[in-house]
């Protein structure tokens, strides 16, 4: 433990910058919000390099207390944060590509009204984002983790005037409020037991424990409880229909918020508590089911979407789910080395969509695209990397990533790694077939003459324009960037290296040679790369001939699949099941029980009835008031004889 | 000598004349009387009292009564006389303005 008095700089930086533009932004000019919603995220990254350069394994793990919060009894919680070798990882990625978008932002708002308030929340963002990354306890951890979930809420329902905007942003709240229900169970256990929630306490306390092999303890509990919290943050099942509409949102914070970055908060958790999932493997399992069957759940979906954003959106969910896989197969590395270039990749890929959004003025709907690859080049080309990428085809950085879980999968079961390699080959062709209905072909969209007022829907852009045009070079600046951390991403787990960086959190004590026999044949692993490299191939091929070759195919395969179609486009209903399910129910109970029973038949009775019953009783007792000077003075000597007969009976002296 | 009990006896009969005087009759000079009758009611009492205990508070607060009840005759005349002069009645009935 090395104490480093820079770290507390890193988030407090861009709160400098969210206070500033939002309290002074709206009476300022573009170029001063420009300036300083920029220079403090910048700050912060340069900060987190020059950490990050003189960051050594062995005087590792940083931390820093700031200041005291809660010391209640023995129990404490201070503003402390830490880092080591994974939160390092994190901190790079966030304020990295967080940067990166920041910049593109200014690009992509720069016609929006809301534009101080729009990067005053992506700096309050990226506040939240790296407490929650630096924290040094849970219970920082949760406040970071609330305030994530706060900007995203603000940020989807950034065009508020909007309804289904708002709504969206009501939805992504509720439902991760479920997840942080059960993060605070978990919390609520931990202090209970060991009464604390220091990282390091916790996890020396908890590595004492025997492993619980069966049935469910204090450990399984806690860990499926921070599942639960992880479900809701990163879009697992059953909690991830918020991340579709969140889409709602402008792109670039799809691209930071509900892509690089926050969603992987829950990957992250879930890693940063390894110890106590190693010692429940029965919430490991249940770890990695949900991560494998969101992953090829979503992945089914995104097949037959059509809004551009949309595909992105489920292919979040289905690579968040891989995550998940290798967290269940207790290869966090894995995880989180995939988290780091899905961050690459999907930030690229959104920031590509944002910018064919605007350049065709606001249209979402890939069927009203193609062609664009004359007119935009640069995006075309960033974007065919990012979909080269995650399909998983060498040597870019998906590939890398991917394989590695799917090798992990293998060895703790190999139906994970059945349904990751499908899953694998879907990813491939929803997103080859995305490329090629967006940028090859004829544009399908409005013809240039009546073109004009496009921008009412959609990602509003209030310019009316002509033919689809390049971006301006502050939007391709960043896509050239993550393009380029999209090719050479995956290097850095050549032979491993990544997961030996990552050995001292997750392999702390486990020793070497241990650790490699544990794992499969080398000609396995090479069969296995082998193999996911053709599905990858075969989806591109797949996606090719439905979508450039034969276009009139895709209608007929769908028209005659039928239900199965239908049930796809609809995303298998599973909104129409949660709102007849869940929401009516509580609408109807909360209408029938709370709204016209307790609140209008207790409380609103209780309130009307005592002011009635007064009123009531003064109607009656009024009559005594009669102005009779007489009657007065016949009450007064009535009251004067009760008294006094009162005293006599009573014997009274 | 006369039992205390005989004093206190009058005192009452003074006392319930007076508040039967004052609850039944109508003109205000009449209500007025029928309360110095009270008021004299309670001082034959207290001197009662006193004499029989011997004790000189009770007389003491018989002046003070007296001095209260000339004070309250002189104001009371004056309202009196300020009622008939605007309203030609003393029927306490019909001095009513301020009843609703």
């Amino acid at each position: 433990m090395t104490q480093n008095p820079y770290l507390w700089l890193i988030p407090v930086l861009p709160l400098a910058g969210a206070t500033i533009n939002g309290i002074l932004g709206r009476r300022s000019s573009r170029t001063a919000i420009t300036t300083i919603a920029l220079v403090f995220p910048g700050i912060a990254f340069l900060l987190a390099l020059w950490i990050a350069s003189g960051f050594s394994s062995a005087s590792a793990p940083y931390y820093f207390d700031m200041a005291h919060w809660i010391r209640a009894g023995n129990f404490q919680a201070d503003f402390s944060f830490y880092l080591d070798q994974l939160s390092l990882v994190m901190l790079l990625v966030v304020t990295g590509v967080g940067f990166l978008i920041h910049i593109y932002s200014v690009g992509y708002m720069a016609e929006d009204d809301g534009y101080y308030r729009f990067m005053s929340y992506l700096n309050l963002f990226m506040f939240f984002m790296l407490t929650l990354i630096l924290a040094k306890n849970y219970l920082l951890m949760f406040i970071g983790w609330e305030g994530v979930g706060l900007a995203s809420y603000l940020l989807i329902g950034f065009w508020f005037i909007k309804d289904s905007a708002a709504s969206a942003g009501k939805k992504a709240f509720i439902t991760n409020r479920i997840g942080d229900f059960g993060f605070m169970i978990a919390l609520f256990l931990m202090i209970k037991h060991f009464g604390t929630l220091d990282f390091t306490k916790v996890f020396a306390q908890v590595a004492t424990q025997p492993t619980e092999l069966a049935g469910v303890g204090l450990l399984t509990s806690i860990g499926l409880m921070l599942m639960v919290g992880a479900a809701g943050k990163s879009a697992q099942i059953p909690l991830y229909v918020w991340l579709p509409d969140a889409m709602e949102g402008p792109t670039p914070v799809s691209a930071l918020i509900h892509a690089a970055t926050m969603v992987t908060a829950g990957v992250y958790m879930v890693a940063r508590s390894h110890v106590i999932f190693e010692h429940a493997p029965g919430a490991l399992t249940v770890v990695a089911v949900i991560g494998t069957l969101t992953a090829f759940f979503a992945a089914t979906i995104g097949i037959a979407q059509t809004d551009i954003k949309k595909v992105l959106a489920y292919s979040t969910v289905s690579q968040l789910g891989y995550m998940f896989m290798a967290c269940g197969a207790a290869a966090f590395s894995a995880g989180i080395f995939h988290l780091m270039t899905h961050a690459f990749f999907k930030g690229l890929l959104f920031l590509a969509a944002g910018s064919v959004i605007h350049g065709v003025g606001g249209e979402q709907d890939m069927r009203k695209m193609g062609g664009l690859r004359k007119y935009m080049p640069v995006t075309f080309w960033t974007m065919a990397i990012a979909t080269v990428a995650i399909a998983g085809i060498p040597p870019f950085a998906g590939f890398w990533s991917k394989d590695e879980i799917l090798w992990k999968a293998f060895n703790a079961n190999w139906i994970y790694w059945l349904i990751g390699i499908v899953t694998a080959f879907i990813t491939s062709f929803y997103m080859f077939r995305l490329l090629y209905m967006t940028f090859f072909g004829e544009y399908r969209g409005a013809a240039p003459s009546d073109s004009h007022g496009h921008g009412d829907h959609g990602d509003s852009h209030g310019h009316g324009h002509g033919e689809p045009h390049e971006s301006p070079w502050v939007m391709l600046g960043p896509l050239v960037v993550l393009a380029t951390l999209s090719v050479v991403g995956g290097f850095v787990g050549y032979q491993n290296r990544f997961e030996h960086f990552l050995d001292p959190v997750f392999n702390a004590g486990v020793s070497e040679t241990a650790h490699e026999v544990a794992e499969g044949s080398a000609s396995t692993e090479h069969l296995l790369m082998g193999i996911s490299i053709a599905v990858a191939f075969l989806g591109w091929g797949l996606a090719y001939w439905l979508y450039y070759k034969r276009r009139d195919l895709p209608e007929k395969i769908a028209a005659s699949l039928g239900g199965l179609y239908d049930a796809v486009v609809h995303k298998y209903y599973i909104d129409e099941l949660y709102a007849s399910l869940l929401i009516k129910p509580l609408v109807d109970g909360s209408t029938a029980i709370l709204w016209k029973g307790v609140d209008q038949g207790v409380i609103d009775a209780t309130v009307n009835g005592a002011a009635a019953e007064a009123r009531h009783v003064s109607d009656v007792t009024r009559h005594m008031q009669s102005g009779n000077l007489r009657s007065y003075a016949g009450w007064v000597a009535a009251g004067g004889a009760a008294v006094i007969a009162y005293m006599v009976w009573m014997g009274v002296r | 000598m006369i039992p205390l009990y005989y004093y206190l006896i009058l005192s009452g009969i003074l006392f319930v004349c007076g508040v039967l005087g004052f609850l039944i009759k109508r003109n205000i000079i009449t209500i007025f009387m029928s309360i110095e009758l009270m008021l004299n009611g309670v001082n034959l009492s207290f001197v009662a009292f006193a004499a029989h205990w011997h004790a000189l508070s009770g007389q003491i607060f018989v002046f003070f009564v007296m001095v209260v009840a000339a004070a309250e005759a002189a104001v009371g005349l004056a309202i009196i006389i300020a009622v008939y002069r605007t309203r030609e009645t003393l029927n306490v009935d019909q001095v009513n303005l301020l009843k609703l």
